[in-house]
C-alpha cells in the first residue's frame, strides 16, 4: 500500500495537529512525549505557526488559554506529572469554556515514577484533576493510525463544544512506530464569536472563569456547562465491540492494554473460546450502553488496564450484574501479558 | 510468520535504523509492522536497543521479552540478550566485534564478521546493514532484499542518502556469504 508511510506515534500525532489546521503550540519537555514537541518546532514554522517552549509546564497551558481566547486552534502535550501541573489552568479553560487539544503520553506514577508507558492517569483524566464542576472529552487511541486520526477528530470536537479535548495515550503508543495513512483534513469551520480578535466595531467580548456572584453568574455557568456536557454525552461515545456478538467471555481495555486482548482474543477464538472485546475510544463520555449491550449475555468480564484498577469503576457502573466483573492490571511501567490474560479467562470454565 | 525481534548494539551503530528498515520494507509487503526503540533506564549499561515484530497478524504488544530472533553488535548486547532468546529461535551476532562465543545450545547461533563486510566494501559505517543482509539470507519471508534496498530511500535521511551505494553493497556481501 504505497500512501503508507512508517511513523512513531508521538509525530503520527504532531503532523495530524498540523493537518487539522493546528497552528500554536505551547509545551514543556519531558520523557515519553518529547517528539511531539520537537516535531512541532520543526514542523510548525513550515505552516506559519508558532512553537514555543514555555518555562514550565504551567506557563504553557496558560499560553494555551490565551491563544484559544484569540481563537486559535492550540495544543499542548505532556506526560503525567507534568499534566498533574496543568490542572489548574484546565480547570480555568472549563470555566472560560475554550476549546483546546492536550495530550497525555502515560507514563508511570505515582510522583515522578518513571518513564515507561502507563494507564495511571485515567482517573484523572475522567474525574477532572482540577477543581470544580466540569468534564473533558477523553480520547484513547490504540495504533499509531489512531492516534492521528483522533487528533483530527479532537479539534473538531473541542471547537464544536467549546471545550478541552485530552487525548490520552501511554508511553508505549507513543514510541512506537507503525504503518499509518495521514488522515485529511475534515473540512470543518466552526464560528468563533466570542474570539477575542479585537473589538473595532462590535461590543468587546469577555473571557473569563471568575464568576463572583453564585445565584445570578456562576451557577447559572455550571448549569451551561452541564447542559453541554448532557450533549456530549448522548452524542459522543465512542467504542469497538470486536466480536462481542456471541462471546461468553468479554475483555474490557483501552489504548495498548487493548491491543494485548485483541491478541489474546485472536488466541482464544483460534482454541473455540468465545472470547470477545470492548475497547473504549472515549473514556469520558464512558460508552456506558455500548458496554452493557456487549456484557449483556457473558457470562465473566475481565477489565485489563495499565494500572491497578481504575477504569473497572466505570466498568462496574456500566453493566447490569457488576459481580461478574474482574480484573487483571500490571502497573509502573509493565505491560499485561497475553498468556496471563488467556489463563485467566480458561479458568473460569463454563 | 510471526517474528519478534531484537536488534542491539550501542548508539551509533545503526541499530535503530536498521529495525526502522526492515519495518518499512516488511510494510511495503503489506505486513504488520511495529518497531519501539529503547529509551531512558533501559538504555543505561552499554546497549542500545529495538523491538520489532514483523507479522502476519495484527500486532497486540510491540515490547519483545523473548525474540525469535536477536541480532546482537556488540559484546554488552549479547550478554544482555543471548539468555532471553525464545529456545529454537535464531541470535545473529557480530564477531568482528564479539570474541567470545555464545554459549545457548537451543538455539540456532550464527556469526556475520558485519564490521570486516563493511569495511571490505569501502564504509567503516554500515556494520548495521550486513546484519540486516543476513537476517534477510536467513530469514527471507521477513522481507525480500529488493524490499530493502527500496526502503533505503525512506529509511535513510536525505543527508545519509549519498551513502546507499555502499549501503547496498554491504547488504548484499552479507545476504550472499554462506
Amino acid at each position: 500500500m504505497s500512501d503508507q508511510i512508517l511513523m512513531k506515534g508521538n509525530e503520527a500525532l504532531g503532523e495530524a495537529a498540523i493537518i487539522a489546521g493546528c497552528r500554536f503550540y505551547f509545551g514543556y519537555p519531558i520523557t515519553p512525549q518529547n517528539e511531539v514537541p520537537a516535531y512541532m518546532a520543526r514542523r510548525l514554522p513550515d505552516v506559519g505557526g508558532t512553537f514555543l517552549q514555555a518555562e514550565s509546564e504551567i506557563a504553557a497551558i496558560n499560553m494555551v488559554y490565551g491563544a484559544s481566547a484569540a481563537g486559535a486552534r492550540v495544543m499542548t502535550s505532556s506526560s503525567s506529572p507534568g499534566i498533574s501541573l496543568k490542572q489548574e489552568g484546565l480547570s480555568y479553560i472549563a470555566g472560560a469554556e475554550l476549546p483546546c487539544v492536550v495530550v497525555n503520553i502515560m507514563r508511570g506514577g505515582p510522583g515522578l515514577g518513571n518513564i515507561a508507558g502507563s494507564q495511571g492517569d485515567y482517573f484523572q483524566s475522567t474525574r477532572g484533576g482540577g477543581n470544580g464542576d466540569y468534564r473533558q472529552l477523553v480520547l484513547t487511541p490504540a495504533t499509531v493510525q489512531e492516534m492521528a486520526d483522533l487528533t483530527v477528530l479532537a479539534f473538531d470536537l473541542a471547537d464544536k463544544y467549546r471545550v478541552t479535548v485530552l487525548i490520552l495515550g501511554d508511553g508505549y503508543l507513543g514510541q512506537i512506530s507503525e504503518a499509518l495513512t495521514l488522515p485529511k483534513p475534515t473540512g470543518k469551520v466552526f464560528d468563533k464569536p466570542w474570539a477575542l480578535t479585537g473589538a473595532k466595531g462590535r461590543k468587546p467580548n469577555k473571557v473569563a472563569s471568575l464568576r463572583l456572584v453564585p445565584e445570578s453568574s456562576l451557577e447559572e455557568l455550571n448549569l451551561v456547562l452541564d447542559e453541554k456536557y448532557k450533549s456530549i454525552s448522548a452524542n459522543e461515545c465512542r467504542s469497538e465491540s470486536y466480536l462481542t456478538d456471541d462471546a461468553d467471555y468479554l475483555l474490557v481495555a483501552y489504548g495498548t492494554s487493548s491491543r494485548i486482548c485483541r491478541e489474546a482474543v485472536n488466541e482464544l477464538r483460534e482454541e473455540g473460546i468465545k472470547v470477545g472485546l470492548f475497547r473504549l475510544i472515549t473514556a469520558w463520555p464512558f460508552p456506558a450502553e455500548a458496554l452493557r449491550k456487549a456484557a449483556d449475555k457473558t457470562k465473566k468480564i475481565l477489565t485489563v488496564e495499565m494500572s491497578l484498577g481504575q477504569m473497572i469503576e466505570d466498568v462496574q457502573l456500566s453493566v447490569k450484574d457488576s459481580d461478574k466483573v474482574d480484573f487483571y492490571g500490571r502497573s509502573g511501567g509493565m505491560l499485561p501479558e497475553t498468556d496471563e490474560i488467556k489463563r485467566r479467562i480458561k479458568a473460569y470454565g463454563n | 510468520m510471526h517474528e519478534r525481534m531484537i536488534i542491539a548494539g550501542f548508539g551509533g551503530q545503526g541499530v535503530i535504523m536498521a529495525g526502522k528498515l526492515l519495518c518499512i520494507a516488511a510494510m511495503n509487503e503489506n505486513k504488520y509492522v511495529s518497531h519501539i526503540p529503547s529509551y531512558g533506564a533501559e538504555m543505561r549499561g552499554g546497549t542500545a536497543n529495538c523491538s520489532v515484530v514483523i507479522s502476519d497478524k495484527e500486532i497486540g504488544s510491540p515490547t519483545v521479552p523473548k525474540p525469535t530472533i536477536a541480532v546482537v553488535m556488540n559484546t554488552p548486547s549479547l550478554t544482555k540478550f543471548e539468555p532471553m532468546v525464545k529456545p529454537g529461535g535464531l541470535l545473529i551476532y557480530n564477531s568482528s566485534l564479539i570474541d567470545q562465543k555464545p554459549k545457548r545450545t537451543d538455539i540456532t547461533v550464527v556469526d556475520v564478521k558485519a564490521n570486516d563486510i563493511s569495511e571490505a566494501e569501502g564504509s567503516t559505517r554500515a556494520a548495521n546493514m550486513a546484519a540486516i543482509g543476513k537476517v534477510l539470507a536467513l530469514k527471507p519471508e521477513i522481507a525480500s532484499l529488493e524490499s530493502v534496498i527500496k526502503a533505503l530511500d525512506v529509511a535513510i535521511s536525505a543527508r545519509n542518502r549519498k551513502h546507499n551505494d555502499i549501503n547496498i553493497k554491504v547488504l548484499k556481501a552479507a545476504f550472499a556469504q554462506k
